[in-house]
Formats: structure tokens, sequence, C-alpha cells
């Protein structure tokens, strides 16, 4: 595990939650952390991590992942919000597929390692944007009535839930991130973003942050 | 207890009859409805709560039911993700018990079959002459791996002609072939 700079700490910040959804869904949570480095292709001692990751994952711990306190309270939030799970897999389950398929866990960029590793160390489901392109703090809402999307014809079904900023939405709930919004090469800030759920202890939050930062400073 | 429930199983089942306008289908003009969303609310969590319970039987039943094949896990979305209503949320629960019950089924026919291939190993061991090239893989008594028992004659031809048979088990999966993944 890389080690973290002194100066750095995570600074977790809690974002908000509309009504509506935090009475619906009682746990349902968002937090987010920004921090300042680019992405680009994965330096050796990160790569070297999801090697390490890869080899301590196989068929058996994929077999009983469901079972695990955190994937599966993501699978039950999955059927409460109308997904299939078994299709729209939840973020560590099509991590853990993507490791069996693939016979390791690929390198993609250093961005996307990070949250690989945070990923599948801690269960708890995390996204990156564009920390400049984000407008206040980000949060959890339902998406208004022919409300637009970045990067989508046809606008968004009302009532989609969506994780968003003061002004747009930034992403569909476990689905597609809006066009802009994400992480490119130009990026100089990163906002990290941990989606918690019932079940998902607020410190597993924190240390899937952490653990994304950290590996993202390796 | 016993005599309580005994007790109101006397009274009459109906003691006034209900009528419709005590009990209006829609609240009142003005009043808003919410004693009716609240309702709904309960019941909504109510569902969820089901729902939780059901997904983790489901869950348990894809761990026990490795390696065994063909079995159908899935139960379809509702299209989300977004709040369900009560109707959608009831149909997502009754989808996961019918694929629940659909699954401990499937697995019982499994152990059935299973259970006979067990025996067989016990009958192929204790009488191999009378198994003459029976084969059972572990994936036929719902074990993982890929050992086998084969009854076959002992010394090939010379064994098959004196009628020397014996069950042989294979020494398991054979070493992982292919291209070793890149190191970078």
């Amino acid at each position: 595990m890389a080690e973290l700079p002194d100066e750095w700490e995570v600074a977790p910040e809690t974002g908000w939650i509309e009504p509506a959804l935090a009475e619906e869904f009682p746990g349902l949570s968002i937090v987010s952390t920004a921090l300042e480095t680019r992405t680009g292709r994965s330096p050796e001692p990160l790569r070297e991590q999801l090697r390490l990751l890869s080899d301590r994952i196989a068929g058996a711990q994929a077999i009983q992942l469901r079972q695990k306190p955190i994937p599966w309270a993501y699978r039950v939030f999955f059927r409460h919000i109308g997904l299939d799970p078994d299709t729209t897999r939840t973020p560590i389950e099509q991590l853990i597929f993507e490791r069996i398929h693939d016979g390791r866990f690929k390198s993609r960029n250093r961005v996307d390692d990070a949250l690989t590793i945070a990923m599948v160390e801690v269960g708890v489901a995390l996204r990156a944007f564009d920390a400049d392109r984000v407008e206040g703090r980000v949060g959890l809402r339902l998406s208004e009535e022919e409300e637009g999307f970045e990067g989508r014809v046809s606008p968004l079904p009302d009532g989609t839930i969506v994780v968003a900023d003061e002004k747009r939405p930034l992403g569909i709930l476990f689905d597609r991130t809006a066009e802009g919004r994400g992480v490119k090469r130009a990026t100089a800030r990163v906002l990290l973003v941990a989606i918690g759920v019932r079940g998902v202890p607020d410190i597993a939050m924190e240390e899937a942050l952490w653990v994304a930062g950290s590996a993202l400073r390796a | 207890m016993t005599e309580e429930l005994l007790e109101r199983l006397d009274r009459p089942e109906v003691l006034i009859a209900p009528q419709e306008d005590v009990f209006p289908p829609a609240p009142p003009d003005g009043l808003d409805s919410v004693l009716f969303e609240q309702d709904e609310r309960d019941a909504r969590a109510d569902l969820r709560r089901q729902i939780a319970a059901m997904e983790l039987a489901l869950s348990r039943l894809f761990g026990s039911a490795f390696p065994r094949k063909g079995i159908d896990f899935s139960v379809p979305g509702m299209g989300g993700p977004r709040m369900l209503s009560v109707d959608e949320l009831e149909k997502v629960r009754d989808s996961l018990a019918a694929r629940i019950q659909e699954v401990r089924a499937d697995l019982h026919d499994y152990a059935v079959v299973e259970e006979a291939n067990r025996e067989l190993i016990e009958e192929m061991t204790a009488d191999p002459a009378s198994h003459k090239w029976v084969r059972v893989y572990n994936e036929d008594v719902g074990e993982p791996g890929c050992k086998n028992w084969h009854a076959k004659p002992k010394w090939g031809v010379l064994g098959m002609l004196l009628g020397w048979w014996q069950v042989k088990i294979s020494s398991g999966c054979p070493l992982a072939e292919g291209l070793r993944p890149p190191e970078s």
C-alpha cells in the first residue's frame, strides 16, 4: 500500500440529499473530497498494486461476494431503485466480474486504477469527476421534468436519481457520467465521490476515499 | 394464550355492518392525502425490508448452488434508478419470491440426481465389473473440480479379458495452460 504524504489528509465533505430521497432511503449518503492530481498512464507502483490485488481475488471470492454485508447492501439498494444487479452490476461486482473475465485487473489510467483499488479493498461505490467543472457541493436528487443531461439527446426520464452539483446533473446514479464532467487528460483536480446506502458504515466511505486518494498519490 | 384465541373465535365475525359513508374510498376534498401518503410510505418501507430479506436468501442460494450450472437467478428490474411505487415494489418482491422458489426447486432436483450418483459411485467401488466403463464426474455429485471415478480394466486389454476391473479416481484438474498475463 502506498504511503500517504504527511501533508495530505482526506477531508470528506458530506453532500446533500433531496428530502424526498432521504425520507424514502434512510442511510443514503454521498461524501466527496477533491485533490490535485492528473490522470494518464498509471505509475508502476499503482500497477503493482493492481497486480497484487488481482492475485488476491479469485473465483471463490466472486461467488461469496454478494453475501458480504457491503456488496449485499448495494444489491438490495439496486433492487429498491428498480435496477437488476445481475444486469446493471453494482460497482464492486462489475470490477470482480472483469477480474474473473480478464484474468486480472487491467490497468486503465491513474484515476480508474485508484478507484478500482479502493472499491475492491473496501466495497464502497466510488466515482470521479473533474472538480473544476463542478459547481458547489455535490448531492443526490431526482431529475426534474424534461431535465436535460449533457451528452444525451433526449431529456432524462422524470424522477431519475442523479448525482448533481448545485446547477446540473453530473451523472446518473450508478450509470453514465454527463459529458464533460468526467475526468479527462486536461483535468487538474479530481473530485472523488463515495455513494453510501443503508448498511454501508460511514467509516467505510471515508476509508474508500482515503484508499483512492492514497493510490492517486502513489 | 390459547384461551384468549378461543374467546376471539366466539365473537361474531362482523359486529357492525360496514357502511360506505363511514369508510370513504378516498380522502375528502380539502384534507389532502397526507394520511394516505404516510400509509404508502410505510408500505414501501415494509416492502423494501421484505426485498432485502429475499435478496439475502437468493444470494445465499447463489453461493450454495456453485458449481451447478444452468440455474437462473435473474429477477428483472423495473427500469431505474428511480423511486418505485408500492405496485412496482410488490412486483419486485413477488418476482424475488418466485425466483427463490424456482431456485430451491432446481436445487432439489439437482440434489436428487447427485444423491443417486453418489450411490452409483459406492456401487461401482463395491462391484466394478458390473459397471464397466462407467465414469462419474465431480460435477455429477455437485462438487467443484475435475475429479472423476472411472470403472476400467486393470492392465488394459489383459484385465479386460480376465475380468479384472477397478474404479480409478482421477488426480484432478489438468494444470492451467495458456499465455501468462503480461507483466505490465
